[in-house]
C-alpha cells in the first residue's frame, strides 16, 4: 500500500468537473444562458403580442403632437408641442418638486435632529414625537392627508385668505407677487457674479495668508459685505430695475404673479416633512458619533464654542451624515413619483399616464420612465461614491 | 442640629445630601427647561403651542366626536365622526370579501398570532421549527384559506380582497418571497464569478434605482405583454411579483451587510475543513449573518409595509385604497380626515411597535464577538 | 395523493388563467362565465351596490352576452377597471369583453388592437359648472381650471375645444373618476368635463346637485360601446348580435314580461326567427337557438335596460334623445337579424 500513499501525495490534476475554475466557467455560462433565454423569451413574447394586437411600437411617437395641456410648465409648452416636449416638461416638474423638497427637508431635518439632542426636555420630546409619528405612517397617506384633507378645505378664489393684498391662498393654490426683471437688471446680475467670484478669491487669499502668517481675516463679514453691497450699489446705479407683478382676481381665478398649485404644495409638504423625520435621525446619529473627547480637546486647545462646532464637530459629523443623507435625497426624488396619486403633473402622471394612454405604447414609455429614474439614482450614487472616497479617513 | 456636636476624623464625614436646588421637581425643571434665557423662551413657546393645539385636538378626537349611530345624520357635532369608521369597518378591514367567508381570514389571523407567540417567549426550545412553519407551512395554509376553491371552500376571487387584509397579504407575501431571493442575490453579489456578480449587481441596482410605482405600472401594463398569448396573471399576482422584485433588491443589500460583517476567519476556517460552498453558507455564514441583520430585515419589512399603500394607484383596494373609496361615497362625503386618521393610527401602531421591536433586538443581539 | 392533486389544481387555478389559444367563445363556455370589464363605479352604466352587485346599462350588455351563451344572465364576473387599465386588461385576456362607457375611435379600433362591436349609448362631451358663476356658454370658459379623468378621450377633446376657440385653461388630471368628482365638488376646478351621461350620473355624487348646471354645448361625439380583442371575430359576433338582439326586441315590442306569451302565440316569421322557434340564427354565431329569447327574458330589451338604469324615472334622468330607436327618430338601429 506504500506505493499508493506515494501516489496520493503527488500533485494530481482533478477531474475537469471537479476543477473549481472550470466549474466557475460552467456555472456562469449556465446562468448567463438561462438569463438570456428568459430575456429572449420575454422579448419574443412581447414582440409577438404587439404584432398580433397591432400595437404600435418604436420611439417615433416622441416627435408627434401631444395635443394635451399641462397645468404647470417651467418651459414653454403648448398643446401643439410634441410628446418629447411634454416629457421634458414633466421631467422638469419632477426635478422641481424634488429640488425644493430637498432644500426644505434638509433645513427641517437638521433643526429637528438638533432639537432631538437639546438639553431642553420639552423640545427634545417634541422632536422625538415628530420623528416617531411621521416616519411610521405611509407617505402616500400623508400626501393624501395634506391634499384631500387639509388643502381641500381652503376657500374658493373669491374668498381667498389674503396677506397685504399681495399673497393669496385659496383652493386653487398659493399666489405670490412675481419679480419682473427690467432691462437694467443685467447690471445687478453681473454685479452678483463679480461679487461671488470676488468672495471665492478673497477666501482663498485669506486661507493662504492664515497658513503662512497665522493671522486671521474676517472672512465671513467681508464676504457678506461684498455679496450684499456690490449688487446693491449696482442696483442703485441702475435705478432699481426690479418691479413686482401682483396676482389679481380676473375671471375665474387670480392671474399673474407666481402661482403654486395645491398639488405641488401638498407634495412638497408631505415629502419634506416625511423625509425630515429620517434626516433628523441621521443628523442625531452623526452628532452623537463625534466623541465627547473631540470637543473637550478642542476647548482644551482654547478654541471657542463656535470654532469647536465649525472646525471640529461639524466636519466629523458630516462625514457620518452625508452618505445616508444622499440616499434620503434619492428616496425623496423617487417618492416624488407619488405625485401621480394627486394630479401633480410629474413624469409619472403626464408621461407614464396621459401620454401612455394616448399612444398606447406602454413598453417604450414605462422603459423611458424607469430609465430616467435609474439615471438619476446612478448619477447621485456615483457622486456619493466620489465624495466618500474624498472624505474617507486617510489612515496613517 | 446634633451633627454640629459631632467631630469626625478627616475623610470620615458621611455624605451630605445634595443641596436642595439640585434635586426635586424644581431642580429638574430648572435644569431641563429653564437653564438659560434661550431655553426658557423655547420652553414657553413650545408649551404655548401645545396649549393651542392639544386641547382642540382632543376635543375633536374624543369629547366632541360622535361614536354611536348608523347614518351620517348622527354626525352633526363639531368633532370627529367615528360612526363613519364603524359603519365602513368591515370594508376597511376585509374589502369586499364575502361575509360568510370572513371566518377564513380571521382564523388565519388567529393561527398567525398563536404561531408567533412562542417566538417571543425567551427560552422556548423549538423556535426554529416555528420559524420554519411560519415561512413555509403557514403561507400554504393561508393561501388555501384565502383563495379557496378546494377542500370544500368556495373560491373567493382576488378583486373581492381588500382593506387591511390585502395590505397584510401583500406585505407578508413580499417579505416571505423576497428573503430567499434577497439571500441568493446577496451571495451572488459577493461571488467571485464575474458574470454572476455583474448580473446580481445589475438586478439589485435596477430595482433599487426606480420608484416602486413605476415597477407597479410595469407589472400592470407590461407583464401581460411578456407572457405568451392566453396566459394572464391575476392583477393581485402581478402586483405581488412587482413588490417581490422590488423588495428582494432591498433585502439583498441588507443581507449583504450581514455577510460583510462576518469575519474572514469564518470562511477560511470552513474552507480549511473542506466544507463545500453551499454547506459553508447554509451552516456557518448565513446563520451568523442573518442573525446580525434581523433588525435590518424588520426595518425593510416596515418600509415594505408602508409602501404597500402604493398598490391603490394601480387599482387594488388596500387599506388606504378602501379609505379613499369609501371617502368618495356620496352618502358619506366629508369624512375623509376621519378615514385618514384611522388608517394612519393603525399603520402607526404596526410600524411603531415593529421598529421598537427591531431596536430591542438590536440591543439584545449586540452581544459582541 | 388526493391532497397533493388538490393543491396542484388549486395553484394552477389561481396563479394563471391558462386560456388556451382557442377562441374566446370556447374559453368562455369552458370556464362557465363571462369576465366583464366595467368601470369602478359610474351610476347608471356600471355601479356596484354595497353588497357588490353590479347594475347599469353597460353591465346589461355583459349580462345579455351571458344570457346568450349560457341562458343565464348571472354568469358574469366583473373586473372594475380604471380608464387607464381598461385596454391592457382586454389585450391581455384578463377580461373577455370591455363594457365600460368606452368611446369608439379610430386609434383605439386600430393601434390599440381592439375591436368595437357596437354602440350601446350615443353620447357627447359636456361641461358642468356651478350655477353661481353665472356662465351661460362654454365659450366663456377662458382661463378656467378643468377637472378631467386621465386617459380618456375627454382629455383630448377638451384640449381641442379650448385650442380651437383660442381659450386658455388649466387641466387638473386625476387617475380615478371619483377623485375628479370630489375635486370639482371641493372647488379645485371651475369646470368638470366628461360625457354628458357621465355628468348626469356623477352629479348624484355632488354635495348639492342642484347648485350645478350642464352647459348647452356638446363638444364631441362619444359613441360608447362594448369592446373585444382584435382578431377574434367569432366572439365579436356574439357580443355584437347580443346588443342588436336587445335593440331588435325593442323594435318588435318584445319585453321580458311578454316574451314568453309572444313566443308561444306569434305567427310573425321575423319574431319567430329572433326567438329561435324558426331558422338557425343562433347556430350561425355558435350559440343555442334560443339565445336572443334568453337575452330578452333575463335582461330585457334595450328600452327596459335604458329606463331601468338611466331613463327619466331614475335619479340620473336622461331622456332617450339620440338613443331612441331609428323608428322614433333616434340613432339606435339594429342590423337585420336574419
Amino acid at each position: 500500500m506504500a506505493a499508493d500513499v506515494q501516489d496520493d501525495l503527488a500533485p494530481t490534476r482533478p477531474a475537469i468537473w471537479n476543477d473549481p475554475r472550470y466549474r466557475a466557467v460552467f456555472y456562469q455560462v449556465l446562468v448567463l444562458a438561462a438569463v438570456l433565454l428568459a430575456g429572449a423569451y420575454i422579448v419574443n413574447n412581447t414582440l409577438e403580442n404587439m404584432e398580433r394586437r397591432g400595437i404600435a411600437s418604436g420611439f417615433g411617437f416622441l416627435t408627434k403632437t401631444a395635443g394635451f395641456s399641462i397645468d404647470l410648465h417651467l418651459i414653454e409648452y403648448k398643446e401643439e408641442n410634441s410628446y418629447g416636449r411634454a416629457f421634458l416638461v414633466a421631467l422638469i416638474n419632477t426635478l422641481l418638486v424634488s429640488a425644493i423638497g430637498i432644500v426644505i427637508t434638509t433645513v427641517l431635518g437638521f433643526v429637528i435632529g438638533v432639537a432631538r439632542l437639546s438639553n431642553n426636555w420639552l423640545i427634545a420630546k417634541l422632536a422625538a414625537v415628530y420623528i416617531e409619528l411621521l416616519r411610521n405612517i405611509p407617505l402616500l397617506l400623508q400626501i393624501f392627508f395634506w391634499y384631500f384633507a387639509v388643502l381641500r378645505i381652503l376657500p374658493s378664489p373669491r374668498e381667498s385668505h389674503n396677506a397685504f393684498d399681495a399673497i393669496f391662498l385659496n383652493i386653487r393654490g398659493l399666489f405670490t407677487p412675481k419679480p419682473v426683471f427690467e432691462p437694467g437688471f443685467s447690471a445687478v446680475f453681473i454685479a452678483m457674479v463679480v461679487a461671488l467670484v470676488g468672495v471665492i478669491f478673497m477666501v482663498r487669499w485669506a486661507h493662504k495668508r492664515q497658513e503662512e502668517t497665522g493671522q486671521q481675516f474676517p472672512k465671513f463679514r467681508t464676504s457678506f459685505a461684498i455679496l450684499i453691497g456690490l449688487p446693491l450699489v449696482a442696483a442703485m446705479l441702475a435705478g432699481f430695475p426690479l418691479s413686482w407683478e401682483y396676482p389679481v382676481l380676473k375671471g375665474f381665478n387670480y392671474q399673474g404673479g407666481l402661482r403654486m398649485i395645491p398639488e405641488f404644495v401638498a407634495l412638497v409638504l408631505a415629502l419634506s416633512t416625511y423625509t425630515a423625520s429620517f434626516i433628523a435621525e441621521i443628523v442625531r446619529a452623526g452628532i452623537l458619533a463625534v466623541s465627547q473627547g473631540q470637543s473637550e480637546a478642542a476647548s482644551a486647545l482654547g478654541l471657542s464654542r463656535g470654532h469647536t462646532l465649525r472646525l471640529v464637530v461639524i466636519p466629523q459629523a458630516l462625514r457620518v451624515i452625508i452618505p445616508p443623507l444622499t440616499s434620503q435625497y434619492l428616496n425623496l426624488t423617487k417618492n416624488s413619483s407619488l405625485a401621480a396619486a394627486i394630479a401633480y403633473p410629474d413624469l409619472v402622471l403626464v408621461f407614464a399616464g396621459t401620454a401612455l394612454m394616448q399612444t398606447g405604447q406602454a413598453v417604450e414609455i414605462i422603459a423611458i420612465t424607469m430609465a430616467v429614474y435609474l439615471t438619476i439614482s446612478l448619477v447621485i450614487s456615483a457622486l456619493m461614491n466620489w465624495y466618500n472616497t474624498r472624505m474617507a479617513l486617510v489612515e496613517r | 442640629m446634633t451633627d454640629a456636636a459631632h467631630t469626625y476624623q478627616p475623610g470620615q464625614h458621611p455624605d451630605l445630601p445634595p443641596p436642595s436646588n439640585a434635586v426635586g421637581i424644581l431642580a429638574w425643571l430648572y435644569k431641563n427647561l429653564l437653564s438659560s434665557w434661550l431655553n426658557a423662551t423655547l420652553t414657553i413657546s413650545a408649551a404655548y403651542l401645545l396649549f393651542l393645539s392639544i386641547p382642540p385636538l382632543f376635543q375633536w378626537l374624543f369629547f366632541d366626536a360622535d361614536w354611536v349611530g348608523e347614518t351620517r345624520e348622527v354626525c352633526s357635532r363639531e368633532g370627529a365622526c367615528w360612526v363613519y369608521i364603524i359603519f365602513w369597518f368591515k370594508q376597511l378591514m376585509y374589502g369586499r370579501y364575502p361575509d360568510a367567508e370572513l371566518w377564513r381570514i380571521n382564523s388565519a389571523y388567529v393561527l398567525l398570532v398563536l404561531a408567533a407567540i412562542p417566538l417571543f417567549i425567551p427560552g422556548f426550545r423549538w423556535k426554529q421549527w416555528i420559524g420554519v412553519f411560519l415561512f413555509f407551512g403557514y403561507p400554504i395554509i393561508a393561501f388555501y384559506l384565502f383563495v379557496g376553491g378546494s377542500f370544500g371552500l368556495t373560491h373567493v376571487e382576488s378583486p373581492l380582497w381588500g382593506g387591511l387584509f390585502l395590505t397584510l397579504v401583500i406585505a407578508l407575501v413580499g417579505i416571505v418571497t423576497s428573503l430567499p431571493i434577497g439571500i441568493i442575490l446577496a451571495l451572488g453579489r459577493r461571488s467571485s464569478m464575474p458574470i454572476i456578480r455583474a448580473l446580481c449587481i445589475g438586478f439589485i441596482e435596477l430595482w433599487r434605482g426606480v420608484p416602486l410605482i413605476t415597477v407597479l405600472f410595469m407589472a400592470s401594463v407590461m407583464f401581460p405583454l411578456f407572457m405568451p398569448e392566453g396566459v394572464n396573471f391575476d392583477k393581485l399576482v402581478r402586483a405581488l411579483i412587482a413588490v417581490t422584485l422590488f423588495s428582494s433588491a432591498y433585502m439583498a443589500e441588507v443581507v449583504r451587510g450581514g455577510l460583510q460583517a462576518i469575519p474572514k476567519g469564518q470562511y477560511e476556517g470552513a474552507q480549511a475543513l473542506g466544507i463545500s460552498y453551499w454547506k459553508m453558507m447554509a451552516l456557518i455564514v448565513l446563520p451568523q449573518a442573518l442573525k446580525l441583520v434581523i433588525p435590518g430585515i424588520v426595518n425593510t419589512f416596515i418600509g415594505l409595509f408602508k409602501d404597500t399603500t402604493l398598490v391603490l394607484i394601480i387599482g387594488l383596494f388596500d387599506f388606504l385604497g378602501m379609505a379613499q373609496l369609501v371617502g368618495t361615497n356620496p352618502d358619506w362625503v366629508g369624512f375623509r380626515i376621519e378615514g385618514y386618521v384611522f388608517v394612519g393610527a393603525v399603520f402607526w401602531i404596526f410600524c411603531f411597535s415593529m421598529s421598537r421591536y427591531s431596536q430591542h433586538l438590536e440591543k439584545k443581539l449586540h452581544t459582541g464577538h | 395523493m388526493k391532497l397533493l392533486s388538490a393543491i396542484a389544481a388549486g395553484a394552477a387555478l389561481t396563479l394563471a388563467g391558462f386560456a388556451a389559444n382557442a377562441g374566446t367563445l370556447e374559453d368562455v363556455k369552458a370556464k362557465g362565465h363571462v369576465q366583464c370589464g366595467v368601470s369602478q363605479g359610474l351610476p347608471g352604466f356600471s355601479n356596484p351596490d354595497s353588497a357588490g352587485n353590479w347594475t347599469g346599462i353597460d353591465v346589461d350588455v355583459c349580462r345579455a352576452v351571458a344570457a346568450a351563451v349560457f341562458g343565464d344572465a348571472e354568469k358574469v364576473k366583473y373586473t372594475p377597471l380604471s380608464a387607464k387599465e381598461r385596454f391592457t386588461a382586454l389585450q391581455s385576456g384578463e377580461i373577455d369583453v370591455l363594457s365600460r362607457n368606452t368611446t369608439w375611435t379610430l386609434t383605439r379600433d386600430s393601434a390599440l388592437g381592439l375591436d368595437f362591436v357596437g354602440v350601446n349609448y350615443y353620447d357627447g362631451q359636456g361641461f358642468m359648472v356651478r350655477k353661481d358663476l353665472g356662465i351661460k356658454s362654454a365659450k366663456e370658459l377662458g382661463g378656467a381650471s378643468v377637472c378631467v379623468n386621465i386617459g380618456t378621450t375627454t382629455e383630448l377633446n377638451m384640449a381641442d375645444f379650448f385650442r380651437a376657440n383660442n381659450l386658455s385653461y388649466s387641466p387638473v388630471v386625476y387617475e380615478k373618476a371619483d377623485e375628479v368628482v370630489a375635486a370639482y365638488d371641493a372647488g379645485r376646478c371651475d369646470v368638470y368635463t366628461t360625457d354628458r351621461s357621465g355628468l348626469a350620473a356623477q352629479r348624484l355624487k355632488l354635495k348639492d346637485p342642484n347648485a350645478h348646471m350642464v352647459l348647452p354645448e356638446t363638444i364631441s361625439k362619444e359613441p360608447l360601446g362594448p369592446v373585444v380583442r382584435h382578431g377574434d371575430n367569432k366572439w365579436g359576433d356574439v357580443v355584437r348580435w347580443s346588443l342588436y338582439a336587445m335593440l331588435q326586441a325593442e323594435e318588435m315590442g318584445l319585453t321580458s314580461k311578454n316574451v314568453d306569451s309572444i313566443r308561444s302565440s306569434t305567427t310573425d316569421p321575423a319574431v319567430k326567427r329572433l326567438l329561435g322557434t324558426e331558422g338557425d340564427l343562433g347556430k350561425s354565431i355558435g350559440l343555442p337557438n334560443d339565445w336572443s329569447f334568453n337575452i330578452i327574458k333575463h335582461v330585457g330589451n334595450y328600452a327596459e335596460s335604458y329606463n331601468r338604469h338611466v331613463g327619466p324615472d331614475t335619479p340620473i334622468g336622461l331622456a332617450r334623445g339620440v338613443n331612441a330607436l331609428w323608428t322614433d327618430g333616434g340613432l339606435q338601429y339594429a342590423m337585420p337579424l336574419r
